[in-house]
């Protein structure tokens, strides 16, 4: 006969609210995991799928990603040249937020290196790649853009072409792939009041100099656009992503690359270290802390439960030991409670977290490994759990029966 | 160690002495008390309040140790003053039946179950203890609500289920304390009719506490507990 079993049987009200809160908490436990899981997916999941061997970016910073870098854009000639190089893209992103249709919109402006990179290797649920070097996207799912929608930004209006799925920058926002021209042109788009302003000021600048008041074509020159100035400098893009031929040591080429002073280089491993060492790192302490704290809570709750179950059964524990019933039975009248409790809370919480996860606004990623780890710990505190209630139990003197 | 042996008498307690509290608090709940009784024997124990008769019995049934004073139950050596000189709670399950005032039976156990669970506790194997308690309840004249929860009983069919757990180990030596007091009086005589009808049939020893005067014609002795001590009537 299973005294567990029958005293559940005849307390079920009680027993199973305990299990659905316990099952809540851990549920919440286990999200908060998938959520740590779901930021380091996401916060590399650009490295991951673009394809890049190394990358390019100004000398002693760790960008593109970590922290800002510029490079300029004729990089990517230079990194061409390098033996065992295959190819070099530009890389150009960055992150707007616009109202779009009386709602804000945040987007990380992802360039494509036009005409090399059309965005093929982006996994597309609708639509197409790009076709032309202007004025078209391909929009994440999540930022709910139609197919056709048209968006002003700056002063261009593009029109979304194709759809992505679960492309998302490090912060969580949808990505939107443009050509990098397209994306340095929302980047850098400055009202036309303020060009002027940029003009008036240079020729006032080149006034001032003696070579102005000696040229006075050169001030004309300076009021014009800055493209025909050839003293300013070329335009910049965050980084350069060089693809290696096949079979070319990426070590090797790396050194040759490192040996140009205005420039660092990284693998992509590398890559995803710094992105994980800097920007998770925090937030994964962070929900890691906040685990800690929630299965600790759990295990008072769980504790708190078992205690007064078995505070409960008190008499009746006493009179089993009158009876003389084993430590063992008694024991296991409390423990196998525990974890029961502890099982079916943990059933609940993966079951519930199946419909609940896929609701939330940022990725939740449940891994086979954590689900492991999750219900050893929750056999942990049932056990922990347990402790207070056995301590109870073993102390009651068998007479209390008479009181 | 000796063994519980055929011939030996169901207890031996000789000269026992429990002392509550110390100093100012100090009880003296029970002096000098000597009981030997009989395989088979039916025996009452009276006396007013406060006497210290459930001192006694609980002294006996191992879930109180006396201060002073030996006990031995089927010729065995079980106690040497508060010191236990075998494993209590294996010689209760084996050899001893209690039976209190209150049936104190487990609130989610049915009847069959309540008596079921103190043999399955004592290694019987649980169909074995399932017919067997079947049968107790069936002797106990309780058969019919042998599924239905303690609180779907009366105290009167309570107190027959914890009678029949009592019986459940055969027990060398049935103690209990006030067992009638919550039944009437015609109640009250069946249950000691059938401890009666127990011992002799089964050879078990049964001291019983007890107010009740109108049922001492079914005890084969009877003693007197006054100020912690025994006389016989
Ligand atoms: N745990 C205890 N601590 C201190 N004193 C106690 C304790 N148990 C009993 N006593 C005292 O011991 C004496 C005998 O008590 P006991 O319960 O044995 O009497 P009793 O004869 O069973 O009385 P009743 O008929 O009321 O049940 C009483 O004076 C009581 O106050
Ligand atoms: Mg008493």
């Amino acid at each position: 006969m299973n005294l567990a079993a029958k005293d559940i049987r005849h307390n079920f009200g009680r027993f199973a609210l305990t299990t659905v809160g316990i099952g809540l908490l851990l549920m919440i436990v286990m999200g908060m995991g998938g959520i740590y899981r779901g930021l380091i997916r996401e916060a590399t999941l650009l490295v991951d799928k673009i394809g890049a061997d190394l990358w390019v970016v100004q000398g002693s910073t760790r960008g593109p990603f970590a922290e800002v870098s510029r490079v300029s854009a004729n990089l990517e000639d230079r990194a061409r040249a390098v033996p065992g190089v295959a190819g070099a893209r530009r890389f150009v992103s960055h992150t707007i937020q616009r109202e779009h249709r009386g709602r804000p919109l945040r987007i990380v402006v992802q360039g494509l290196s036009w005409p090399e990179d059309r965005g093929g290797w982006i996994p597309l649920v609708a639509g197409r790649p790009l076709q032309q070097a202007h004025f078209e996207m391909i929009a994440d799912r999540s930022l709910n853009l139609p197919l056709g929608e048209r968006l002003q930004l700056g002063k261009d209006v593009y029109e979304v072409v194709g759809l992505a799925s679960g492309m998302v920058g490090s912060g969580g926002d949808g990505l939107c792939f443009f050509s990098v021209s397209d994306a340095e042109a929302i980047q850098f788009d400055v009202p036309g009041e303020a060009v002027r302003l940029e003009r008036q000021s240079r020729r006032a600048r080149a006034a001032a100099r003696d070579i102005g008041q000696v040229q006075p074509l050169l001030l004309e020159r300076a009021a014009g656009p800055a493209s025909d100035l050839p003293a300013l400098a070329p335009p910049q893009v965050s980084a350069v992503m060089v693809a290696l031929q096949p079979g070319a040591d990426p070590a090797q080429v790396a050194a040759t690359l490192a040996t140009w002073p205005d420039i660092t280089v990284y693998s992509t491993p590398q890559q995803v270290d710094l992105l994980l060492a800097g920007m998770v790192d925090k937030a994964r302490r962070q929900l890691g802390l906040f685990r800690v704290l929630l299965i600790i809570i759990s295990t008072i709750i769980m504790a708190l439960i078992i205690y007064t179950l078995t505070l409960d059964k008190i008499h009746d524990i006493a009179m089993l030991k009158l009876m003389g019933a084993r430590n063992g039975v008694i024991v296991g009248l409390i423990l196998q409670q525990a974890l029961l409790i502890g099982a079916l809370g943990y059933g609940l919480a993966y079951w519930l977290g199946t419909f609940a996860f896929p609701r939330f606004p940022r990725l939740v990623v449940i891994e086979t490994t954590d689900l492991v780890s999750l219900a050893a710990i929750v056999l942990g505190i049932s056990v922990l759990s347990s402790l207070l209630g056995i301590w109870k139990a073993m102390r009651v003197e068998p007479n209390k029966v008479l009181s | 160690m000796n063994t519980p042996s055929p011939a030996a008498p169901a207890l031996e307690a000789s000269h026992l002495t429990k002392v509550y509290g110390s100093g100012n608090t100090e009880v003296v709940a029970m002096k000098d008390v000597s009981l030997t009784v009989a395989r088979g024997e039916v025996v009452a124990l009276l006396g007013p309040s406060g006497a210290g008769k459930s001192t006694l019995l609980t002294a006996i049934g191992l879930i109180n140790p006396p201060t002073s004073g030996r006990i031995a139950i089927g010729g065995q050596a079980v106690m040497d003053a508060d010191r236990a000189l075998v494993d209590l709670r294996a010689f209760r399950r084996q050899h001893l039946g209690f039976v209190f005032q209150k049936a104190n039976l487990i609130p989610f156990l049915n009847a069959v179950e309540n008596v079921q669970v103190a043999m399955e506790i004592n290694d019987v194997s649980p169909p074995a203890a399932r017919s067997r308690a079947l049968e107790l309840l069936d002797y106990l004249g309780v058969a019919g609500r042998s599924h239905n929860l303690p609180d779907a009983l009366s105290g009167g069919q309570q107190q027959r289920v914890a009678v029949a757990r009592a019986l459940a180990n055969q027990p060398s030596l049935i103690l209990a304390d006030e067992p009638t007091a919550a039944l009437d009086s015609q109640r009250g005589r069946q249950v000691m009719e059938l401890f009666r009808k127990v011992a002799h049939e089964r050879g078990a020893a049964v001291i019983v506490v007890t107010h009740d005067h109108r049922a001492l014609d079914i005890f084969d002795r009877t003693y007197e507990m006054e100020d912690g001590q025994l006389k016989t009537n």
